[in-house]
């Protein structure tokens, strides 16, 4: 099952879809959102140590950095991108996002001669920026790191911060404008994830 | 087994149930009010309608979990966390599935009008005279005629706001101020009027959503969260609007947990005297007794309740003598239409979160066009732009990635088509007997499928849907086509159908079952036709006209 992404589409029954498109694709692991017969009897996931959490979060803070507005680290990340991965993917992606931290950090060994954490703020964003580049071209499996940046960038704005610090997010907005004005740099209300809204 | 006596029992507190009890309860009859789930209160039932997105459990992406505890609602946006106990759990009431159908259900006190759309729309006489004129299925027994006064009583108490539009096919109502398109759907509009010589038009949503205080109720805030039930009650439901009505008048008794198992008959008066319910709680059974039972249960259950009413004298079950009890199930299909991108406009931006869209009534096989299908299909739709989840891919990570995201993205627009599916007879739900539900009743099975005349009409939603946002300078358009799965569209209706005739129809047109006539189906189950439009405002009207006849009978002792 396919979903749109220009979200408009727009209809009767206004629902967020939590299935789809992030980042121009179906979210990783959507299978599982789509396919719950195929989940019987798996395991309960991978679990992460805290030293996994803490590479998670200046993961996080490199695909999403501190800039006037706080980065992703300070939302917590590494936790919501360990949650996530344990609560809502399946095996086969648990695996291939498990697999994948040990990846990059071979990556990173082999590109700055030191691990991750012992990186600069340079040197980290230089390594992910490759792993971007590499995770664009493949798609079936689909590449760890596209599971990292889906992820930071769902956790970071749906996080406090993000709503309502580097997006602009009010609970009840209390009237409709259809035609509001707009200059470049005013920044974006939150919008719930994949909210086209459907039938 | 002990015996209750009210003036009426209706059963199931839906949106046609809460309707009756309120006409019935405020014209002076001492109702009981049965609903098979639990009882939610109105604002305190809704635990998750203030909550920031940042408070909801992994931000309201579905877990494994959730996903393998509800594989029906899993298979498609029904499903979340943040309003599952709003959904009926398909553990405890399992259905089958001769062919794929989707059956999202509502078991609790208000049913589907908390989850709802709220898209309101009349019918007109195309809908009504329609299978008339082409001899498809039984002529419906009523026209727009007999139900328009009922459309302006049923809008002016719930608040549906829209526009006035002055289109036979889509008659204008009793609105409230219509909400606002938006600037790229304002000047799609404007094209889509211009280009087909107004022919074709693009018109604000019809929507159960209050643009201004109503009957004592506040109006939208636009938080565009109506599915987690609305603390404002801004929009139509049971516990926003009819249900305090009804209780009001001090004649309402409202017994949530009471599983109505059949319909009582009196074989020698032809009449029901009753229901049979079941304790969803303690499993006991007892029996209710009124003077009239309305059957609002939902349209395949109102009729899963005839089919197990007075199998001595029937075995398919009380209005089964025509043979069309069960059959000719019907649904809206959609999920196909077409989406593309908008230049300009980056100026502007919208504020608020408008739960309601646009609406482009149905323009094929009306006047001078005919097509090679029957009928026809709305479109339903919206313009926005791209939020933070968009694609900037070649932005990569960092600095440059985070700020593109805080900022909004180009404008889109996309539409869906809602097409009429035609009222096949051997598109029918059955008794499965060797299913058994919680509490060990047996359960529905559902045997329908689309045909060619719905399939040949897909590509029409398709196309035209292109051709109207090329011609309004929407570019990079796309066609879609999701598929469609029967129940999808939740739009249910059918398998009880009124009509002329006792031979060929369950109901007559006042919605009273030929062979008792105290008994009354006013939900979904009683449409002969599906129309391509939203029914809900439908089932509003025919329950408060039906209401409004069996007081009148009472009095007269018709009844």
């Amino acid at each position: 099952m396919n979903r749109p992404d220009p979200r408009p589409l727009l209809n009767r029954r206004e629902a967020i879809t939590r299935l789809a498109m992030l980042l121009g694709g179906t979210i990783v692991g959507a299978q599982v959102f789509l396919r719950g017969e195929s989940l019987a009897g798996k395991s309960a996931g991978p679990g992460f140590s805290p030293a996994d959490i803490a590479l998670l979060d200046e993961i996080g803070d490199t695909i999403i950095p501190p800039t006037h507005t706080p980065g992703a680290k300070a939302t917590g990340i590494g936790a919501f991108m360990a949650q996530l991965v344990q609560d809502c993917y399946d095996e086969e992606h648990q695996a291939i996002f498990q697999d994948g931290l040990v990846k990059l950090e071979a990556a990173c060994v082999r590109q700055n001669g030191k691990s991750f954490l012992q990186s600069s703020p340079a040197e980290r964003t230089a390594l992910l920026n490759s792993l971007d580049a590499a995770a664009r071209q493949k798609q079936n499996p689909v590449h760890y790191f596209r599971m990292l940046k889906e992820l930071t960038v769902l956790g970071y704005f749906t996080s406090e911060i993000g709503c309502s610090q580097a997006l602009r997010f009010v609970e009840t907005p209390g009237s409709y404008d259809g035609s509001a004005p707009y200059k470049k740099g005013d920044r974006a209300w939150f919008s719930p994830p994949n909210h086209f809204i459907r039938s | 087994m002990s015996e209750q006596n009210y003036d009426a029992i209706v059963v199931g507190s839906g949106i046609s149930g809460g309707w009756a009890a309120k006409e019935l309860t405020e014209k002076g009859l001492k109702v009981l009010l049965l609903e098979r789930g639990r009882n939610l209160e109105h604002i305190t039932g809704y635990p998750n309608a203030l909550k920031a997105p940042w408070e909801l459990p992994n931000r309201d992406i579905n877990t494994r979990q959730l996903v393998k505890d509800h594989p029906v609602l899993a298979r498609d946006y029904v499903l979340a966390q943040s309003n599952v106990d709003y959904w009926a759990d398909e553990r405890e009431c399992p259905y089958r599935e001769t062919k794929p159908f989707d059956w999202f259900r509502g078991y609790h006190v208000g049913g589907r009008s908390l989850m709802w759309g709220r898209q309101s729309y009349r019918w007109s006489d195309f809908d009504f005279e329609a299978n008339a004129r082409e001899g498809v299925a039984t002529d419906w027994p009523i026209r727009y005629q007999d139900i328009a006064p009922w459309y302006d009583y049923a809008e002016s108490f719930a608040g549906i706001s829209g526009s006035k539009e002055g289109l036979s096919q889509l008659p204008d109502g009793q609105f409230l101020p219509p909400m606002e398109l938006n600037c790229v759907e304002q000047d799609v509009a404007r094209r889509i009027k211009a280009h087909y010589a107004d022919r074709r038009r693009l018109i604000i949503g019809r929507v159960a959503n209050l643009t201004a205080p109503h009957n004592g109720r506040v109006n939208c805030q636009y938080r565009d969260k109506c599915w987690l039930g609305c603390p404002f009650g801004a929009y139509f439901s049971t516990q926003s609007a009819t249900l305090p009505a009804a209780v009001q008048t001090g004649n309402l008794t409202l017994r949530p947990f009471s599983i109505v198992t059949k319909v009582l008959y009196d074989r020698d008066a032809q009449k029901a005297t009753g229901v049979e319910v079941l304790d969803a709680e303690t499993n006991q059974t007892r029996e209710f007794k009124a003077k009239i039972v309305f059957l609002c249960a939902s349209t395949f259950n109102s009729t899963w309740i005839l089919m197990n009413s007075a199998t001595d004298i029937w075995p398919g079950g009380l209005g089964s003598s025509s043979g069309e009890l069960g059959h000719n199930a019907m649904d809206h299909h959609f999920r196909c239409g077409a989406a593309g991108e908008v230049e300009g406009f980056e100026d502007k931006y919208v504020y608020g979160r408008r739960a309601n869209g646009f609406y482009i009534p149905r323009f094929r096989n009306l006047f001078a066009d005919h097509r090679d299908y029957r009928r026809g299909f709305g479109y339903q739709g919206g313009a926005s732009r791209q939020g933070w989840d968009r694609n900037v891919a070649e932005l990569g990570i960092g600095a440059d990635f985070k700020e593109a995201l805080t900022e909004p993205g180009p404008w889109g627009i996309g539409m869906t088509g809602f097409g009429e599916i035609l009222p096949y007879h051997e598109n029918r739900i059955y008794l499965d007997k060797t299913a058994k539900d919680k509490w060990g009743l047996p359960v529905l099975g559902f045997d329908c499928e689309i045909k060619e005349n719905e399939k040949k009409m897909r590509v029409d939603m398709m196309n035209d849907a292109a051709e109207m946002l090329g011609a309004s300078g929407v570019k990079n358009v796309r066609t879609i086509d999701y598929g469609y799965t029967f129940g999808q569209g939740i739009h249910e209706m059918g398998t009880a159908r009124m009509g002329h005739d006792p031979k060929t129809s369950v109901l007559n047109r006042n919605n009273q079952v030929w062979e008792a006539k105290n008994v009354f189906v006013t939900d979904g189950a009683c449409m002969v036709s599906a129309a391509c439009v939203n029914p809900s405002l439908t089932y509003m009207a025919l329950t408060a006209r039906a209401a409004a006849f069996a007081v009148d009978e009472l009095k007269k002792g018709n009844l």
